[in-house]
Formats: structure tokens, sequence, C-alpha cells
């Protein structure tokens, strides 16, 4: 019965979910995601969890990047660029903190893969966004908005790794994943300091802190969740959240910073 | 059906078990009882041996990036092994079966290949386009060569010592080199043209090295501009893979060409002599990154000049590598028990000579001598680029620098990859008892030592090679050019003498 709840609820979100991309996302999903339910007539519903992800201690300090060797990477900085490994805000939030439901979405339930690609650029010779979410199945659309040469490596375990080039301003590349794994690391071998993370999740429920330090997970029918906060420095912590109807939820979390 | 599936299931059983006895006896040393790539030689190696397990990853395919090799990549690793690596040709030392069950249980390492959705498919390669090496066609492969960025690694003559080349790094955190594009004899995946135009295609999944296809997608280029580069790529390394010839041959000049590049240098023979690590004394080498020498020679009537060139990625000492030398040293176990820390070392090269010409065959020890029987060495450091430290050695722990000025001279040129060194000295020896008095007629037994201190190499951790030989060719005596012009003349004289004479007898016949 409870099953039966999950999947209508389920399908409402996916219905909102949809909404926006292309029909044809069903088919780029793979094999193993369902179509949507049937169509309701059901507006977004569910249960919100937000939170503000902090830390203490004092931030290592990210690293100075020489992009000497890159005058066109260079001159898109006034000031000498750095690594993103902790990008922290006032009263010590954390950015790019990669927040997901690490367990509770019922087994068997599956959510197709939004047509709309996610989008990673790589521009001034870093990676924007440093740390993104994706869902099985949707396409990464990976950009070079340098005149200079990118090779985009991406290392994973549960899904297969690929390393291809873009030696020119205006290359696309798409590319999908097709298993859940947090995370895949992708990384550029001409330029050692460039490095993003992707969480590939099965689900839409995942989220990844902006400069304010808080995130919002939204859509999650009734059920008792995991919720995993990873960061790339800071390592991961978990904690759970239950959910009944449409009622918020908050789950902060703090790293400490050694 | 049914039956077929249980033949089949049987058949495979019978591939698995079999695979594994030749697994077990010729593999698992360097690839590890479970094919994590963790065996007992796996220590000694850079680059390491493949783990099979996990997701499969594989560098020599015929597949897109990320897809999984098929059998026929597989078989062909086996076969003819990965060239500039530690893995061997298979296909003279193991049966056709043999090499077919063992592909069979390295595969088994992995649920990638028994996955029906991450079937391989080989890409559809086209075929060479003509006129490969004219120089329109290099022109064009070095046109991209530089606009797809390979200098970026490979450097801007190929010797793989591009920018970003100390900060190369395979999977698993192991360092690798950018590879040397001179030396298409080490390419792990082969050197010839059709090679290098797949691995541009495939690129070499698990290192930095990627794919190049979707540039033809992205109509960056084109097939045949992708092939230029490829034709490009392949005129950098000789026609054929360097042969060793035993002897150098120095021939006799009128003056001695001191500065590397001097243009008298040209015409002078080249001769080529591999340099292995040196696994003998601890503490022992396994990852030499010098691989050859490539010398020449030349002798006046009073002195000697050796020219010697290697390729080396750093102009060490160089801090921007010290990141490098700590992965090599985390790779390699070292003999000693704790992990030296990685410092920015000079490259280094050691010219060795017996300190006498030897009369019979017996040399001294070629690993720099013994306590009773010492050699004569020339230690060159880039650390000083200026003269080398002449001295003995006895042994390759004990060197005794010699003190006197009959010491040889050096020039040296660090230039994109390669040193270029020319070493000098007198043909004669003040002190004949330790310094090597050079002579002609002789073959005098030579040996070459280097390394390079960006790769962690210093002390015992160099390469080396084994004697060979020197000969001074001895000035061509003038009788050698006169004999055969005073034969030619008294050849001519005694026939115009008989022509004569018979003239003489018809026109004395005639007048009777």
């Amino acid at each position: 019965m409870n099953g039966r709840i999950f999947s209508v609820v389920g399908g409402m979100f996916l219905l909102t979910v949809c909404s926006k991309g292309d029909r044809s996302s069903v088919q780029a999903a793979p094999p193993a995601a369902q179509p949507a339910a049937p169509a309701g007539d059901v507006s977004a519903a569910g249960g919100t969890i937000t939170g503000k992800i902090k830390f203490t201690g004092t931030a290592p300090r990210n690293p100075a990047i020489d992009m000497s060797e890159e005058a066109a990477c260079k001159a898109k900085y006034p000031t000498t660029p750095t690594e993103e490994n902790v990008v922290a805000g006032p009263a010590n939030v954390l950015a790019n903190v990669f927040v997901y439901v690490k367990s509770g979405v019922p087994v068997g339930q599956t959510f197709p893969a939004p047509a709309t690609p996610v989008v990673l650029d790589q521009n001034g010779c870093r990676y924007h966004p440093h740390v993104l979410g994706i869902m099985v199945g949707q396409p990464l659309e990976i950009q070079n908005s340098d005149p200079v040469l990118h090779n985009i490596k991406a290392i994973a375990k549960a899904n297969r790794p690929f390393n291809v080039s873009q030696p020119g301003a205006g290359m696309k590349t798409t590319r999908t994943f097709s298993a859940p794994e947090v995370m895949v690391n992708l990384e550029c071998n001409v330029h050692g300091w460039m490095h993003a993370y992707a969480g590939v999740r099965p689900d839409p429920f995942y989220a990844v802190t902006g400069p304010d330090g808080s995130f919002s997970i939204k859509g999650l029918p009734p059920g008792t969740y995991t919720i995993e906060a990873w960061h790339e420095k800071f390592g991961t912590q978990t904690a759970t959240v239950t959910i009944a109807g449409t009622e918020s939820k908050t789950a902060n979390f703090t790293f400490a910073a050694h | 059906m049914i039956h077929a599936l249980v033949l089949l299931t049987i058949v495979m059983a019978q591939d698995t078990a079999a695979g594994r006895q030749v697994y077990t006896k010729w593999c698992a040393g360097c690839h590890g009882a479970d094919g994590k790539g963790d065996g007992e030689g796996a220590r000694h190696m850079i680059p390491p041996p493949r783990d099979f397990t996990g997701n499969a990853v594989y560098q020599i395919r015929s597949t897109a990036s990320g897809d999984l090799p098929t059998d026929a990549d597989l078989l062909r690793s086996i076969d003819e092994g990965l060239s500039g690596t530690a893995m061997p040709a298979w296909k003279t030392r193991l049966s056709d079966r043999q090499r077919r069950d063992v592909l069979a249980y390295i595969k088994a390492f992995s649920t990638a290949f028994s996955d029906t959705t991450l079937r391989p498919k080989p890409l559809a390669f086209s075929g060479a386009p003509g006129g490969g090496t004219s120089a329109e066609a290099l022109r064009v492969g070095r046109q991209f060569y530089d606009s797809i960025g390979c200098r970026k690694c490979h450097g801007d003559q190929g010797r793989g010592d591009g920018p970003s080349a100390p900060t190369l790094k395979d999977d698993g955190q192991h360092p690798i080199f950018a590879a040397n594009l001179h030396e298409n004899w080490r390419f792990h995946g082969g050197g010839t043209v059709e090679d290098i135009y797949r691995r541009l295609r495939t690129g070499l999944d698990g290192t930095p090295m990627p794919s190049f296809s979707d540039l033809i997608d992205n109509k960056f280029l084109t097939d045949e501009q992708l092939w230029r580069v490829a034709q490009y790529v392949r005129s950098l390394s000789p026609k054929e893979a360097p042969v060793v010839r035993d002897v150098v041959h120095a021939p006799l000049t009128k003056t001695l060409a001191h500065a590397p590049d001097d243009s008298a240098w040209t015409s002078v023979d080249v001769y080529w002599f591999p340099l292995v690590g040196q696994v003998i004394h601890k503490e022992r080498w396994f990852a030499p990154a010098v691989t050859g020498v490539w010398v020449k020679a030349v002798h006046t009537a009073d002195s000697i000049a050796l020219r010697v060139v290697w390729d080396d990625r750093s102009e060490s000492p160089d801090t921007s590598w010290l990141t490098f030398v700590g992965r090599v040293f985390k790779t390699l176990d070292g003999d000693d028990s704790t992990r030296e820390q990685p410092a920015a070392w000079p490259d280094q090269l050691i010219v060795q000579f017996p300190v006498s010409i030897p009369s019979g065959m017996e040399r001294p020890y070629f690993l720099m001598g013994s306590a009773s029987a010492p050699v004569y060495q020339w230690r060159w450091s880039s650390a000083a680029r200026t003269a080398p430290v002449a001295g003995l050695a006895r042994g390759i722990d004990r060197f005794d620098p010699l003190a006197g000025g009959s010491g040889p001279a050096a020039q040296a040129v660090y230039d994109h990859g390669q040193w270029r060194v020319v070493l000098t000295r007198a043909l004669a020896s003040t002190d004949t008892a330790s310094q090597l008095p050079f002579r002609t007629g002789r073959a005098i037994p030579v040996a070459f030592f280097a390394s390079d201190g960006s790769n962690g190499e210093h002390g015992t951790r160099m390469a080396i090679s084994t004697w060979y030989f020197l000969a001074l060719d001895e000035p061509v005596p003038a009788r050698v050019f006169i004999s055969p012009v005073l034969a030619m003349m008294l050849t001519l004289g005694l026939g115009m003498l008989v022509v004569w004479r018979a003239q003489q007898k018809t026109s004395y016949r005639r007048q009777q």
C-alpha cells in the first residue's frame, strides 16, 4: 500500500520535473528508467528539505593558480586566480557541497532523466560549476569557452570513464552517465589544477550549496530519508530526516576544517 | 537451445580454468593473483601493470574513449606486448589456445565484459591518405600538432617535455611521462602511422591522453588533417628503430668541434646505445628516464672529442618536478625502509673507460669497476654544466676524483627535451697510471651512465649501459694514396713501351 502511495506521489513529482523538458528525455534515459507514471492533474507536491552548511575552524587557503602558460585564461582575471577547493562565505558558510538523498527513496521507483542538459563550462581555465548534480541518463554538455586545449577526463568506478579533448573555444561534447555515483571526478590534465565533481543520481533529490551555503531539495514523497552532504576536502556527513506530507524540514550540517 | 547453452557454459568454464593456469604461471607475477595489477613485480614498474578488475579500463583499444576493448584489442596486447613497458610479447611463448584461454580469464576479472549494454564496437578507421611523408603533409601535420595542443604535454619538439608534463598522472595517481615522440619503437600501442592515428582517435584511457575523435565531429579538423598529425608524429622518429653497433669509430679530423651544435658534427657517424635501469646494486632503480644515448666521436692528432646526446624531459635541477618525483617514489618500492624525500637533483652523464687499454679480452667490471680494478670516468653534471670531474671509480659507491689539469673539458646545450654534451680531452695523459691515454688502432672499452634528476635519479639510481668500444681511426698513411698512382703510371709506361717497340718493328719491316 505504501509503495502505491509512493509511486503516485513520485509520478506527480515527475510530471513537474518533466514539464519543462522535452519528451524525448524518456528515450534518452537508460533502459533501467521507466517512463513517468500516467499523467494526473495534481500539481507539485511533496516535502522539502532545506538547510545550511557551515564549518568550524579556519578554512585552508586555496592555492593560487599559475596560469602563465595560458595567457588567454590569465587575462580573464584581474588578480591571481585560485583553486576552489574550499569556497566559503560570511559566517563560515560553505558552498559547493553536494547534498543528496542517499537512501529512503523506495527501491524500484524510477525517474526519467530530464532532456535538459547540465552544462559544464570551461572558462578561464576553471570549471563552472565546480560541483554539479546530474541524473543518470541526463546529458552532460561540456563546453569550452577558452581558446586553449582542455581535455576532460572522467574518473569513475560505477560509470565508464572517458577522456576527450577540446582544443578550441566553442567546442561541445555531450556525455551521459549510466549509473549512480557520488562522485565522478572530472579533471583536465593539461591544467592540473582543474577539477570538477559530478554527483550522479538515479532520482532528482539532490542539490549543490550556493555561495550562501544553503540548499533545498524539493518534491520528496513522505518517508524517512538519509541525507548525505559531500565536500571535496571535508568529507561526508549524514542526517536522517522524516517527511510526512508537504511539510518543509531543516537539515543543517557543520563540517570541521582542520 | 538449452543444450547449446549448457555446452557453451562448459566450453567457457574450460576456457577460464585453462586460462587460470596460464594466468597463474605467467601473468600473476605482475598483474597479481586477483588481477588487481598488484603482483610482486608491480612494485618495480612504471607504468604499473594493468588492473583487470573494477570497470576494466584499457589503454590500447580500437573503440571510443570510455568503451571496453574488443577481444582483438586485448589479444593484440597479449600477442605483441606493450613496447616501452614491462609487458612482453606472448605470441611466441604461448600457444594460440593458451592465449585465447588467458584472454577469457582476464576478462572474467571485471563484470563490465559480461554487461551486454557495454559490448564494445570498434571505430570505423579510415585508411591513411597518400603522400604522408611529403613536405606539405608534414607542414599540415605540424600545423595541427600545434593547434590541437599536442605540445602542451609532448613538447614543442615532441620529446615529452611540454609545460604540463611534470603534472601528469594516471588514474591510479602513478606518475606518467608524456611519450617522447622521437622514440616510436617505445610507443605502447605500436609505432606505425596507423597505430598513431588510432591512438589519436581512441585516446589512451586511464592516462591523460584524450581521444581526438570529437574534433572531427565538431569540424575542428578533418579526418585527413588528423592523419597528417599522425604522419607528422611518425616523421619525428627514425625510419627504423636504432640498431646497436658495438664500435664507435672516431675519424681523424683537422680540428675539434667543441660546440655541441657545430655544423662539423653533422657529417660524423652516429651510434646509439640503449640504457637500462641499474638493478644490480642497492639502491636499485627500475624506472630509468633516459632510454639511450646517441654518440659521435672525432679526434685530431692530439685530442679527442665525444659528443653524447640524450633525451631528457627536464633541465634539472628543476623544482617544478618535485611532485612528480614524489609520485615516482610512492609508486616504486625502494630498497630502503624509509622513503626518501623528493629533492631537485641535477642530471648526470658518466662516460667510463678502463684505466688503460686492455691487451686481451679482460675488462674491468662494467658497473663502475671494483676495488682491485678501478675504471676511469668522466662525471658531467647539469648543476655545473662545465668540465666534468675525472676520477677513478672503485665500485658503484666509491669515486675518487683525480687532481691535476689533464681532465676533460665540456660544452653542453639543453634544447627542448634534449641534452647535447661535447667532452674533449688531450689524447696523451700526464698520469698514465690512472688517466687513460687514448691511442689509435686499438679498441678502447667505453660505457655510459645517465641519470635524470627530475625522475628522482641520483647516486645508484640511474640508467646504465654495458661495455662498448671506441676506435680512433688511424691516419691513412701517404703510401695508401701514392701506391696505386705509381702502379698505374708504371703500367701505363710499360704499355707505351711495348706499343712503341711494336711500332718500331712495324716501320722497320715496311722500310725493308
